[in-house]
């Protein structure tokens, strides 16, 4: 019996360290983002799609029929300055529901954050023209003649024009760039979303809500008759959708699991 | 004393997990077969889909190939899988519409095969009606107008000859013939149908240069401004040329076909089918799910001043309020250009997808 204990006490070792922690004892924990997606407040699921009928400020009924945008590198900021940030990225794609839920690859120690952010989109380090096999697969590509890298954001629908006309509308974003001259110019339009403190003692989530009305309303009041198509090559329009992007998100609340 | 006691409880272990001796007979396998994937592929999207019930062999390949090209499955021995999916057309029917064995037609043009791999939702056909390789296979063999047949009909035929019989085992490890290992070993050689040398392929490659033209219709084709054919059929970092994915298109303003809209019984889908890849159009003619535009030019005209307005219009066919996109006849003719260097000649006269 003595000369068996070593052994043992290896497997009891190696029980303890497969098992959970418990919520006292844990220096670390996993975190998922969830997102939800809302009208002024009023839940906006996949089932909401294709019916014009939701009104933007500007007044225009118009639908949703394809949703989908890229948020990365999430980062936990603490009080003295120092910030941990999980680099990777995540399409939500609320089209086809896929994406909803992003478990972040590396756990985050515990503690109270002073804030918690992520990039919509990609900056400019990771913005490389096409070497993500997954997005070069869901052609989540910006043509080389725009610069190339990642599209941010695919917003798409109808809305009723101003002859009664249902017609289609793309709202998409990427980073801005004229190409009206000899070389193309570029500014960034990527932007932090701040979801604000956040306290993470144990395996949680994060709800995170976006409200698709505020693309159309702060601080640029979209006029959908005036400019629904052809955004990508929009320098003004791709600077004023980045502002209006700046309002869209928000924190619901962090769950512990 | 402490480590060979270590050592014996080690070897329980080992002894436990191991098969017994003795027992039953080793469990056949067929040779292992891997996908000729090109570079290209590798590098730049997911890896191909293989499922774990239906490992790639050469033994499961070659059996599926053979099946492919028998008219055996037919109800009266006359039409095989290649009748209608022929290699030198990107195996696809240079008819808008293929002929069943009773000389009835179908409502839709045959779909190319090709790629098939890297349909990552696996919804396939136009309609996306089949969700697997494997259940794809199941529907023409007993489709009233493609071979209009029976599953029992073709068991008998397949077990009366000792060549399948001997091909089943080989690839399966037994000799019992039944629907589920036919459709495995027809989707096992379905997958290696790969196509990935395109004259495009082989200017990404730096092997070869495009012409003018051929340049300024890849421009066409990636301008929001002008083709934006880009977010459904995809850019140069994808060699698929295809989302596959379900647009209505705009080929009609009232719908006969439904499409993906007769599947998922939402009003919202009607009208809408897959979109094509447009690798090998060279040979693919006819064009759309029901084949109606015999060239390619007919096709670029569609999108250029044709588009029909619907309720389920795809929002990216923006102009559709003008009929199209507006190219000039110089656009529409470069188009065409670098269109027609996504097709891949060594592809369709590949020996490996030839019957023997």
């Amino acid at each position: 019996m003595k000369s068996i204990f070593p052994f043992l006490l290896l497997l009891a070792t190696l029980g303890v360290s497969c098992s959970d922690d418990d919520v006292s004892g844990q220096v670390a924990a996993q975190v998922s983002l969830r997102f939800n997606h809302n009208w002024d407040g009023e839940e906006f699921q996949t089932s909401d799609f294709n019916t014009v009928g939701y009104a933007n400020l500007n007044g225009e009924k118009m639908s949703v029929e394809r949703l989908r945008y890229l948020i990365s590198d999430v980062t936990f900021e603490s009080s003295d300055g120092s910030s941990f940030t999980v680099e990777g990225y995540n399409l939500v794609d609320l089209t086809n529901e896929k994406g909803l839920s992003y478990q972040l690859s590396d756990s985050v120690p515990v503690g109270n954050y002073t804030n918690v952010y992520f990039t919509f989109g990609f900056d400019n380090d990771n913005n490389q023209n096409g070497i993500y096999p997954d997005l070069n697969t869901a052609l989540w590509n910006v043509p080389e003649m725009l610069g190339g890298g990642y599209h941010y954001m695919q917003l798409e629908g109808k809305f009723i024009d101003s002859t009664q006309t249902e017609t289609g509308y793309q709202y998409h974003a990427i980073r801005a760039v004229d190409n009206s001259g000899e070389e193309l110019v570029f500014e960034d339009t990527f932007f932090q979303v701040d979801l604000g403190p956040v306290e993470i003692q144990q395996n949680s989530t994060i709800a995170i809500s976006m409200n698709i009305a505020e693309w159309f309303k702060n601080p640029n009041q979209w006029n959908l008759n005036q400019l629904h198509s052809m955004m990508m090559p929009n320098f003004e329009a791709q600077k004023a959708i980045s502002q209006n992007g700046k309002t869209v998100f928000g924190l619901e609340g962090v769950f512990q699991e | 004393m402490k480590r060979p006691i270590i050592l014996v409880l080690l070897i329980m272990l080992s002894v436990a997990c191991s098969k017994s001796e003795g027992g039953e007979p080793p469990e056949y396998t067929a040779t292992p077969l891997s996908l000729d994937v090109p570079a290209f592929f590798q590098e730049n999207i997911l890896a191909p889909v293989i499922p774990i019930t239906n490992p790639l062999t050469e033994e499961g390949v070659a059996l599926g190939k053979k099946l492919f090209f028998d008219p055996i499955l037919s109800a009266d021995n006359s039409i095989s899988c290649a009748e209608c999916h022929a290699p030198s057309s990107a195996f696809t029917d240079t008819d808008r519409f293929s002929d069943g064995v009773n000389g009835v037609l179908g409502n839709r043009n045959a779909m190319p095969l090709f790629n098939l791999a890297w349909n990552f939702d696996e919804r396939f056909f136009w309609d996306g009606s089949a969700t697997s390789l494997e259940d794809q296979v199941f529907h023409p063999i007993t489709d009233a107008t493609e071979m209009a047949n029976t599953w029992d009909k073709v068991i008998s035929a397949l077990e009366a000859s000792s060549e399948y019989t001997d091909m089943f085992l080989s690839a399966f490890g037994e000799g019992k013939i039944d629907s589920l290992k036919v459709a495995r070993a027809i989707a096992q050689f379905e997958r290696t149908l790969i196509s990935g040398n395109s004259k495009f392929d082989k200017f990404l490659a730096g092997e070869l240069e495009l012409t003018e033209a051929e340049l300024n219709g890849r421009d066409i084709f990636m301008d929001e401004t002008r083709g934006d054919c880009f977010h459904c059929h995809g850019n140069p970092n994808n060699p698929l040329w295809t989302d596959n994915l379900f647009h209505n298109n705009g080929l009609d303003s009232t719908f006969v076909d439904l499409g993906l809209g007769r599947l998922t019984g939402d009003p919202a889908d009607n009208g809408k089918f897959k979109s094509p890849s447009l690798r090998n159009l060279a040979f693919t003619a006819p064009y759309m799910h029901d084949g109606r535009f015999a060239t390619l030019e007919e096709v670029i005209n569609h999108y250029s001043e044709g588009l029909q307005n619907s309720a389920t219009v795809d929002p990216l066919m923006k102009k559709v309020a003008q009929g199209g996109v507006q190219l000039t006849e110089q656009d529409k003719t470069d188009l065409k250009a670098f269109l027609l260097t996504l097709s891949d000649d060594e592809f369709i006269s590949n020996t490996a997808f030839r019957e023997q």
